[in-house]
């Protein structure tokens, strides 16, 4: 018997190598980017500071449920906000969990939707090479998603052929709530340079556009607003695939984060229902939604749906295809997924390894 | 069963508690107004350290807009999704049948009735003038 605060868990740990398609990682103040911007975007960044469509230039539009939306003791020892501090990421999450690869998802500072674009060119710049410099190099578990301003589409493409170069980068970043719907032409350089360089795209819940999160306006609770992001990627699936994108780029693969699952198979549905009925409409869509999802498309597990009756997960993973579901933790926030406890059915060894590690070496190319 | 004294009870004041890890187990010792419980620190959602969440209070709502804060530090909300406990009985609030965090039995001994035995821990020092501890496992 001790005081000593022991890991009551540590025998347990997964045995199976795990690939984490969606980690955190934080800037430690916002002066930690400053070695990565040239003087000029360095004094702008001081002066005027980072400026997106949100409410706030602090905190966000809804109170979310923690403190930097964090698991309360993923907050580092050594100080920092939580993310922030690649020792103790290994300590608390790389090593127990045995990730044997993680994804990064920068989500802030947010360059994706910098109403300056110039700004946001020179920050998305800037997160990458930090990625690099500061966590893909010191921990070669780890990858980066690149980090773009996707309203300058142009910059964006060559920012994305600048990073493809290197292993450090695995995605490009993207998040369903954009300017405009994502599959609109003025994003297609992105996918361009995307297919050319044979990164996917993963689309990470979140992001800021000026429009409320529902349909019939803006909610008045974060539960409502959290719930919004599911039905966000319901949208910008419609969107990727009315539009043409994954029509005209056949061989670029989209990864669903931090989404959900669960309405995979009953939007796959409708939208093979619009499309048979009106298809006339969207000519140049020229199969079934449901042959684009499955051809294209990974959804990665983050929250893991928690039915009434745990089966009814099987059945979930059934209809969209075991190989085409990849495992999500996002840690350090709130609603992060362990994987040792976050399925509550059994799966066989084969469903395991494909969910925990091969379908995600598949999406991602790993 | 097997007794484990775990702490002096003037280490753990009244909204304290105190982490132990007895027989290989982690538990949470917590003091609510002077009574003791103790709970698994293990969240059974997904395992999360629940002993080591913020010790809260009962929100309810009759209405939209109205609030009523009672029960101030008797909950405990797991530091990982929020799940909410009942301190004394190990319910969670939201799922208070089918999920239910471990419990185990608490007493107050004092030093001299320990020191009499048959409950001394070897690895606790006890002495006769104070007040102990004791959990049930």
């Amino acid at each position: 018997m001790s005081d000593v605060l022991l890991e009551p868990r540590s025998a347990q740990q997964s045995r199976l190598g795990v690939i984490d398609c969606d980690i955190h990682p934080m800037l430690r103040s916002a002066k930690a980017l400053h070695p990565y911007l040239s003087q000029r975007w360095r004094d702008h960044f001081d002066s005027y500071g980072p400026r997106t469509p949100a409410p706030f230039l602090r905190g966000h539009a809804y109170p979310k449920a923690t403190p930097a939306l964090s698991r309360r003791d993923t907050w580092p020892p050594a100080g920092g906000p939580p993310g922030s501090d690649l020792a103790f990421m290994r300590q608390q999450h790389l090593d127990p969990l045995n990730v044997e690869i993680g994804i990064l998802q920068v989500l802030f500072p947010s360059v994706k939707d910098q109403r300056d674009l110039r700004l946001g060119v020179a920050m998305s710049t800037a997160v990458n090479d930090w990625q690099v410099a500061e966590w893909t190099e010191p921990e070669p578990r780890l990858r980066a998603a690149v980090s773009i301003a996707c309203d300058d589409a142009e910059a964006s493409a060559t920012e994305i052929r600048r990073c493809a170069a290197r292993r450090d980068f695995a995605s490009v970043f993207l998040t369903p709530r954009t300017s405009e719907p994502l599959g609109r032409k003025r994003y297609w350089p992105i996918y361009q340079a995307a297919a050319e360089t044979g990164l996917p795209i993963g689309i990470h819940t979140g992001g800021t556009n000026g429009h409320p999160m529902t349909a019939g306006g803006a909610p008045s609770f974060y539960m409502e607003d959290h719930h919004g992001n599911a039905i966000a990627m319901q949208s910008a699936l419609a969107s990727l695939i009315f539009e043409g994108v994954m029509e005209s780029f056949p061989d670029l693969k989209f990864i669903m984060i931090e989404g959900g699952f669960g309405w995979a198979p009953s939007c796959t549905w409708r939208l093979d229902k619009h499309w048979a009925r009106m298809r006339d409409e969207v000519a140049h869509v020229k199969r079934p939604p449901s042959e684009y999802i499955r051809r294209q498309v990974w959804f990665a597990t983050q929250p893991v749906e928690e039915p009434e009756r745990p089966r009814d997960l099987r059945t979930i993973c059934e209809w969209i295809g075991w190989d085409r579901i990849v495992f999500a933790t996002d840690y350090p926030h709130w609603d992060m997924d362990d994987p040792r406890h976050a399925f509550k059915v059994s799966m066989t060894e084969e469903q395991q390894r494909m969910i925990f590690n091969s379908n995600a070496r598949a999406a991602y190319g790993l | 069963m097997t007794r484990h004294v775990v702490a002096r009870c003037d280490e753990i004041p009244p909204g304290g508690r105190r982490i132990v890890m007895v027989e290989g187990r982690s538990i949470g010792v917590f003091n609510l107004g002077g009574e003791f419980y103790a709970l698994l620190d293990r969240c059974p959602h997904q395992a999360g350290r629940l002993c080591l969440g913020d010790t809260i209070g009962l929100v309810q709502s009759r209405e939209p807009g109205s609030y009523e804060f009672s029960r101030p530090g008797e909950l405990l909300k797991c530091p990982w999704h929020g799940w909410e406990f009942d301190i004394r009985t190990g319910q969670s609030w939201c799922d208070p049948k089918r999920t239910r965090v471990r419990t185990y039995p608490v007493a107050v001994e004092s030093g001299e009735s320990l020191v009499k035995g048959p409950y001394v821990a070897e690895t606790f020092p006890v002495s006769v003038e104070q007040d102990f501890v004791v959990v049930d496992i």
